[in-house]
């Protein structure tokens, strides 16, 4: 699209109006880009069809940068709904996207989204069906946010919920922790750093509809450990179901130089978000098998066990340390903050 | 990477592990002096791999931790008056008086983390119309570049830019620690950040004078367990000696550059410590000739005085008098989320870190 067509390169409050500015840009850039059959009705809304049981999940995201190595806040927007719906046991199909917009974005930069939302939304298979934009002063927003909701059709074969973890059960984790959130910290004012540490956004939902046809009940649980990381979603299980995990420090999938990032600004990788990776727990005798499957598809090539579900300790994380130490994982409490020294 | 690798060695700190219990035949104390240290200890679980007769006493070394009180308020009362206040990120949640600095961000406040001070310089030179203050926290490892930001906006004439010194040194604290009548340590484990700086010159004779082995030790799980062997080690000798387990970073004269930059700019003072009382030379303050970058000078706010919480002990904490679970509040009334003293907040405080990684659970088991 060649913005000169547009007749504006930034954008300003007219364009939340709801009036002939907004529906100039709908036109010109949103309906544009996503044409289908549901969107193209200009509608309020969209009437969908499922046969079975739905799942729904929804997300706002509120990222600086916007634009970082690896990805822009568009494309996280699609996965990032599209995974929890998939987390869900579910497939994704539809979306819907809603912008707060803070005048003054440049248009050129909005597309650059918006294209970034559409190709995400493809490689996911997901369509975007409904939407919304709002625009507000400067100073009352940070750029841009989006919120997506996503619907998905629960998989036949799947069974997931925490109630039916047991003892013995097995945590395997998709990939190497740590790199969204190190990507992202990075590249934040006063605190660049050399790195091509790269955010490993992406959608996982093939790979888990996979998982359930080829395991379908056994799997136990899907979860992605976005904000908190590994450590926050580990604790939040242990304390759901009532019963202690425990994970090996050395079986962590962490990749060096994320490792050595964290390192320098003092940040424990167990607790940086992720994206675009997911846990499962599953049961025992098909925890190997599980992971043989992962690594033969790209999105879970470097998936490991990290530790299982036990008797002991309930509801606390414990990880034996590199040395053979004990120690708890406890969930992250506020911010995590760079130390002093 | 290679050296973190080699330090977090199963077999090489096993056999560091059994070099500890095959040596010791009596009960000793051990003070690690820095909270680098005490989060290393519980964060890899070492503390359950060494034999019951080391007792690890957690130092005074978390430079938040220490940081008194009415500081926080003097950064608060700043932040209030739309100076903007630069900051390393553990100080921000830690309670003032009334509120943190994060509380006070968010009624409006322009507060920034930062990694460096020189940052913060940058920040000046970008808002000449604001004053800009770096709240200068820290042990003898942060006071170089808080003196280099310094020498930088003199050199460079910017002229909004202050710091609010609060620099505390580690050797004062070891003695005010050593002539605490309750406390009882055998050896200490120095500080080796702080060493790297300052050298080991100035504890020969603080080892001296209290007959008490000194091992200036590093942070992986290798250098605490070999630290603490070397300890051990004099201790069952019956000698008393400095000793540098970190030479690989650490040199007995330490690093030249950094202490001429540091007396270029500051002067040894006294200063206030957190829960212990005022120690007589035991900080860093602007010398004269910098006066102009005193933020307590330049904003008149060195009146601000405010009692320490009643209920919180971080005095007996950071004295190693108790341990942060023997405190009555811990894990009650006081947690990482609501915290009533420094030493839950900052992850380099003893409350915090047993309050993270810690729990009765594991020694039981």
């Amino acid at each position: 699209m060649d913005t000169k067509d547009l007749g504006f390169d930034t954008i300003n409050l007219g364009h939340g109006s709801g009036g002939l500015m907004t529906r100039d840009l709908l036109d010109k850039i949103i309906f544009k880009t996503f044409n289908n059959p549901f969107i193209n009705q200009k509608h309020d809304g969209s009437i969908v069809k499922f046969d079975g049981e739905i799942a729904i999940s929804t997300d706002s995201f509120v990222i600086s940068p916007i634009f970082f190595k690896g990805g822009n806040i568009g494309e996280i927007a699609v996965n990032g709904t599209v995974n929890d719906v998939a987390m869900c046991g579910a497939i994704p199909k539809y979306l819907s996207l809603a912008f707060i917009v803070e005048e003054g974005l440049k248009i050129d930069e909005f597309i650059e989204i918006v294209n970034s939302i559409k190709s995400a939304a493809d490689k996911s298979g997901v369509q975007i069906i409904t939407g919304d934009t709002k625009v507000v002063e400067r100073g009352k927003g940070d750029k841009i946010f989006i919120n997506t909701t996503g619907l998905g059709e629960v998989h036949p074969k799947a069974n997931i919920s925490t109630e039916n973890i047991k003892v013995g059960d097995k945590i395997i984790v998709s990939g190497f922790i740590a790199q969204h959130g190190m990507a992202i910290m990075s590249q934040r004012e006063g605190l660049e750093f050399e790195s091509t540490i790269v955010s490993d956004t992406t959608n996982v939902n093939f790979l888990v509809n996979d998982l359930l046809d080829a395991f379908g009940d056994k799997i136990h649980l899907f979860r992605d450990p976005t904000r908190g990381g590994l450590a926050s979603v580990l604790s939040e299980i242990a304390s759901d179901i009532n019963k202690g995990v425990i994970i090996s420090e050395n079986d962590i999938p962490l990749e060096k130089q994320v490792a050595a990032a964290c390192e320098i600004l003092g940040l424990d990788p167990l607790y940086v978000a992720n994206e675009g990776v997911f846990i499962t727990i599953v049961e025992a005798e098909i925890a190997d098998a599980v992971i043989e499957f992962m690594q033969n598809d790209e999105k879970g090539i470097n998936s490991a066990c990290v530790g299982q579900v036990t008797n002991e300790h309930p509801s606390k994380v414990v990880m034996t340390s590199s040395i053979g130490g004990k120690r708890i994982v406890s969930p992250l409490i506020g911010e995590q903050l760079p130390r002093i020294c | 990477m290679k050296y973190l690798s080699e330090y977090r060695n199963l077999e090489a700190t096993k056999s560091y592990l059994k070099l500890i219990e095959n040596t010791i035949t009596e009960p000793w104390k051990i003070m690690e002096v820095c909270g680098g240290q005490t989060h290393g200890l519980v964060k890899n679980g070492i503390l359950d791999l060494l034999p019951n007769k080391v007792q690890m006493i957690h130092g005074p070394g978390c430079p938040v931790c220490v940081t008194p009180l009415n500081l926080i308020d003097k950064a608060i009362e700043l932040l209030e008056n739309d100076v903007i206040v630069c900051s390393f990120g553990d100080m921000i949640r830690v309670p003032g008086s009334k509120k943190s600095l994060l509380e006070t961000k968010a009624n409006g406040g322009d507060l920034r983390i930062l990694y460096s001070p020189l940052e913060a310089v940058k920040i000046a030179k970008e808002n000449p119309d604001k004053e800009v203050v770096f709240f200068a926290v820290g042990f003898e490892t942060t006071a170089p570049a808080n003196a280099l930001s310094v020498l930088h906006a003199q050199k460079e004439g910017v002229k909004n830019y202050s710091i609010l010194v609060s620099h505390v040194l580690v050797p004062p604290a070891m003695e005010a620690i050593l002539d605490d009548k309750f406390s009882n340590i055998d050896a200490f484990l120095g500080a080796g950040h702080v060493c790297a700086i300052m050298g080991y010159k100035e504890y020969h004779p603080l080892s001296e004078k209290y007959k008490i082995p000194i091992v200036i030790t590093g942070f992986e799980p290798l250098d605490l367990v070999q630290g603490i062997y070397m300890a051990v080690n004099q201790l069952e000798k019956g000698i008393y000696r400095v000793e540098n387990q970190y030479a690989r970073v650490v040199k007995e004269e330490g690093n030249k550059a950094a202490i001429d930059v540091i007396q270029k700019v500051f002067e040894i003072g006294n200063r206030e410590w957190r829960g212990i009382g005022e120690i007589p030379n035991s900080g860093y303050k602007l010398t004269k000739e910098f006066k102009d970058f005193d933020a307590e000078i330049k904003f008149g706010i060195s009146n601000i005085r405010v009692p320490e919480n009643s209920d919180c002990i971080a005095g007996e904490i950071l004295k190693g008098i108790k341990k942060p679970h023997q405190c009555s509040q811990f894990g009650k009334t006081c947690t990482p989320s609501n915290p009533l003293g420094a030493p839950m907040v900052s992850s380099e405080g003893a409350c915090a870190a047993y309050y993270h990684f810690s729990d009765n659970l594991i020694t039981t088991s």
